[in-house]
């Protein structure tokens, strides 16, 4: 067993594991967080991701040990004071969900390529979960949503800069 | 009830927000205290003789709580008629196909359980196997099944007119071969549950099941309890098209470990599991002979099936009888023969898939029909439109056609395309030469809207108002994904004229949910929806006396909405919703509102020797075009957009309808282009999601347009009919159709792979080809 120091959605967490655990199961076996899913647990389908330092990881390919003192966000980190964060209240609103399997993955990739890139074009989106697999959606709604927020996103920003200039 | 204030809009799903939030608890997400990891072991053979198991070395490994095998059940077998029981939860005696369980432990950490399953010595005597559906119905081969001849698992015949005499009427004859290949369910959610045995004799189940009460059945029998006793619960499913109905080797392993250890047991299978030894779609070789007059008009067809089944029967007798009862559908087809044979091989077993069926058969008669537009020159619009059916036409093997927006269908799908003009365009542009063909391709369906089989074919629904104007729904119907909870809540708050937040529906559990057959064959709206308004109707009726009361208004003259109910006469006289829930309970007599109601739709099933007679509640009609761009030099075939149109009777939620239309899109395409079970000695040779070809969300087309049309049938509830399934029977058409008119070539083999275009491409530059098919 070895011990570990995980900050996962902004909480510190200290603990034991076996040098042969995933942060997939950490975060769903030792933490109870159970929003990234085990599809293909093998780095396929994209289920699993989460972000870690800011970059989209699949979970089920790290190793838990390696993400000593790494800041991890996962789908229940994503909503904050009961808001939900513009990406899940857009897959809602865009009917981008159906099973929902693949949902918390997909929604995860979509921040972190909006975090890097706020204003992408529909083939960066679809380029940024070419990796997050769905049999339900045909991608067309989840492209449809993340591409809502990235332009409500980016008209915010230049209202903002608009006032700015006044 | 006039006006919808509800149904008709976009209403993003009710089980949307636990989805996006990671709170949807799926079954591999649950745990129960003090339960055990469970594991299979699978066979490595495709067809062997259990001689010996010897489970003494993982008994004895620490941690290791209880080993079963197939002995353990005691000769129990199941399937999905009295006749058809032929597999076993564990295989007793004989492995039939690569991962065939034989043998599964419980233990109190997965990598014990892993550790055990290694441990387990089983004595094989390896048999003769058969992989082929022809060759295992030759005299002579591997008999997978003792006792069974010439390996044929199901059969199916139909003969409906005078076949013979029509073709000695036709001005043209088509005969063809098509092959319809072996694809996957493709849910991302691999099998899961947890079990509970409590002596003496009762059982609780948590399972990723579409039709929970499936397994509800089947542990009853294999563990010889009452139904009463087997608690089915459902959590939510990580979807199904099909592959979520049987009980599989987990969930009988399940119950039978926790019996015998007393423990709760869990039981994940890995996305190998499913890949290796999961079910599938059944692969189909298929001849149609078609015969015509010469403007078109539809006369014959003859049809023979060669499906291959695998190593057991499960579900496959409905797939071959819809496969065929469906050639009457979406054209006025006077006179049809039907031959088919569903042959075991020693391969996973093929079972129901998103069409069932009806998507391999509709997929050849498509695209012969399109040969035969060629042979006569005939317009491809043209020829669909002339034998189109239309409301009230009965099928030659009697299918009660009760509403019928196919011809609009195929108008509206071919204008929003320009078909006509966009056709030239292309054709102009494939004359330029260069290295991209583009063409364009039409196909059509007619599918079923709440499928109906033998035994308890009802749904059923439990409304229950609360005191505080609020509705609880328990209905026997469940969601796999596709939305049936949010058509439900949709459909309680129109009743009630409630907002769809003040709906609560059930998950599935045995204990307090109505039994229900299972979400399979388009039911939900179709079949679920009008028990929901029979039941909503009674709550109604309850609350509309004590309104009527308060309002000092006949209760006819209610309407219900805004959260409000008041007279037709008297708007400014209404009164909250919730304070008549509240006067409801709080005076008189203390009643509560609680209504049940169910739906069978009382007509003749079919005639399962003859296949004559309504299958279905009522049916669903479609058209698709698509347009695909073949690259000469790689051989890709890219689907660039597909328009779809579709009668869905009433449009109840377009968010909801949109996203199955792009979900059918989506596996047609995959089935047309991608995807195959490529197996060599009953060893499926790409188990993975990186080696079996799923298309990502850059493969995509980036235009897909759904266009409904209401056709307000009779039966369904509000005029609603099925938008789930349909549409996955005319994708693989249209595409195929579409790459016949860029490329001059009809690939009559699927999936449709760059080898097989350039080969093709070459062959036909050679001069080997033309206009022919290409069966490679």
């Amino acid at each position: 067993m070895i011990d570990i120091n995980l900050l996962v959605n902004g909480i510190h967490h200290s603990l034991k594991v076996k040098d042969n655990v995933t942060l997939l199961q950490v975060l769903r076996d030792h933490l109870g967080l159970t929003g990234a899913k085990i599809g293909c647990d093998c780095g396929d389908c994209g289920t699993c991701t989460v972000i870690v330092d800011g970059e989209p990881l699949l979970s089920c390919l790290a190793l838990a040990v390696e993400m000593e003192g790494k800041a991890i966000q996962t789908i229940e980190g994503l909503a904050q004071d009961g808001q939900l964060h513009p990406l899940q209240q857009s897959f809602h609103e865009h009917g981008a969900v159906q099973c929902g399997f693949c949902t918390p993955g997909m929604i995860m990739s979509a921040k972190a390529l909006l975090d890097k890139n706020p204003n992408p074009t529909e083939f960066e989106v679809r380029r940024g979960i070419s990796g997050n697999s769905c049999r339900c959606t045909g991608y067309d709604k989840p492209v449809k949503a993340i591409m809502a927020v990235a332009e409500s996103e980016s008209r915010t920003k230049s209202e903002n800069l608009g006032k700015e200039r006044h | 009830m006039g006006e919808f204030s509800i149904l008709g809009k976009s209403t993003p799903r009710v089980d949307g927000i636990a989805k996006i939030t990671g709170k949807a608890e799926y079954a591999a997400d649950l745990s129960v205290t003090g339960m055990l990891y469970g594991q299979v072991l699978r066979s490595p053979y495709p067809h062997a003789r259990i001689v010996s198991i010897d489970t003494s070395r993982a008994e004895g490994l620490l941690g290791v709580r209880g080993v079963i095998t197939g002995k353990d059940f005691n000769g129990f077998r199941h399937g999905f008629m009295v006749h058809t029981r032929d597999e076993s939860p564990l295989a007793p005696d004989k492995v039939r196909f690569v991962g065939d369980e034989v043998a599964a432990v419980a233990a109190i950490d997965p990598d014990i359980a892993q550790e055990a399953i290694e441990l387990i010595r089983v004595d094989y005597e390896i048999l003769p196997a058969v992989f082929d559906p022809e060759e295992a119905m030759r005299e002579g081969a591997p008999a997978i099944h003792d006792h069974v001849q010439r390996n044929i698992s199901a059969e199916m015949h139909m003969n409906f007119g005078d076949v013979k005499a029509a073709f000695a009427q036709a001005d043209h004859i088509r005969e063809d071969r098509f092959f319809s290949q072996s694809v996957l369910h493709g849910f991302l959610e691999p099998h899961a549950c947890i079990a509970s045995y409590e002596e003496p004799g009762k059982i609780t189940f948590w399972g990723s099941k579409q039709s929970p009460y499936f397994p509800y059945r089947n542990l009853a029998s294999a563990f010889k309890v009452p139904l009463s006793k087997v608690r089915v619960i459902q959590p939510y499913v990580g979807g199904g098209f099909g592959g979520k109905n049987d009980t599989f080797a987990l969930d009988y392993s399940a119950v039978m470990l926790s019996k015998k250890t007393g423990h709760p047991v869990k039981f994940v299978y890995d996305i190998e599991d499913v890949m290796m030894a999961g079910r599938r779609r059944h692969p189909m070789i298929i001849h149609l002979k078609t015969g015509v007059k010469k403007d078109g008009t539809l006369l014959a067809t003859e049809c023979r099936v060669t499906a291959d089944g695998g190593a057991y029967t499960a579900v496959g007798p409905m797939t071959i009888y819809l496969a065929g009862a469906f050639l009457s559908l979406p054209y006025k087809m006077p006179n049809f023969k039907y031959d088919a044979v569903r042959a075991y091989t020693n391969k996973p077993v093929s079972v129901a898939q998103r069409g069932n069926g009806v998507p391999q058969t509709r997929f050849a008669a498509e695209c012969q029909l399109e040969l035969i537009a060629k042979d006569l020159g005939l317009d491809s619009v043209q020829i669909r439109l002339k034998n189109a059916v239309e409301p009230g036409h009965v099928t030659v093997n009697k299918f009660h056609i009760s509403s019928c927006g196919l011809k609009d269908t195929i108008n509206q799908a071919t204008d929003f395309v320009k078909w006509r003009e966009r056709k030239q365009e292309l054709a102009t542009e494939r004359e330029k030469g260069g290295r991209y063909l583009r063409g364009l391709g039409l196909a059509c369906n007619g599918f079923q809207s709440g499928a109906r089989l033998h035994g308890h074919t009802a749904c059923a629904v439990v409304i229950k108002v609360h005191e505080d104007g609020t509705v609880s729904v328990l209905p026997g119907a469940t969601d796999s994904g596709q939305g049936a909870e949010t058509v439900l809540a949709t459909m309680t708050a129109e009743i009630f004229g409630i907002a769809v937040e003040d709906v609560h529906v059930s998950k599935v559990d045995s204990f307090l949910t109505p039994v229900d057959p299972g979400s399979y064959g388009s039911r939900v709206t179709s079949t679920a929806g009008p028990a929901l308004m029979i039941a909503a109707g009674k709550c109604r009726e309850r609350l509309a006396e004590v309104a009527a009361q308060m309002l000092n208004v006949g209760s006819e003259e209610l309407e219900f909405r805004n959260r409000q109910v008041y007279g037709k006469n008297s708007p400014e006289k209404a009164i909250p919703f919730r304070k008549l829930c509240h006067m409801a309970y709080q005076s008189g007599s203390g009643q509560v509102i609680i209504g049940e109601g169910y739906f069978g739709q009382n007509i003749a099933l079919p005639n399962w020797e003859t296949g004559e007679g309504d299958v279905a509640n009522t049916y669903t009609f479609g058209t698709q075009v698509a347009e695909v761009e073949v690259d000469r030099e790689t051989g890709q075939v890219k689907l660039k957009r597909m328009v779809v149109g579709h009668d869905l009777g009433k449009m109840f939620n377009p968010l909801i309808v949109e996203g199955q239309h792009d979900g059918s899109i989506y596996g047609g395409m995959g089935q047309a282009l991608y995807e195959e079970c490529l197996t060599e000695d009953g060893l499926t040779l790409n188990p993975s999601l990186l080696d079996y070809k799923m298309p990502t969300a850059l493969d995509m087309p980036t235009v897909m347009k759904s266009i409904n049309i209401e056709s307000n049938d009779p039966i369904g509830p509000f005029g609603a009919k099925e938008s789930a399934e349909g549409t996955q029977v005319s994708t693989v058409p249209a595409i195929v159709n579409a790459v016949y008119d860029a490329t001059g070539i009809m690939f009559t083999d699927l999936p449709i792979t760059p080898e097989k275009v350039l080969r093709a491409l070459e062959k036909k530059e050679q001069g080997g080809v033309k206009n022919a098919p290409a069966g490679i």
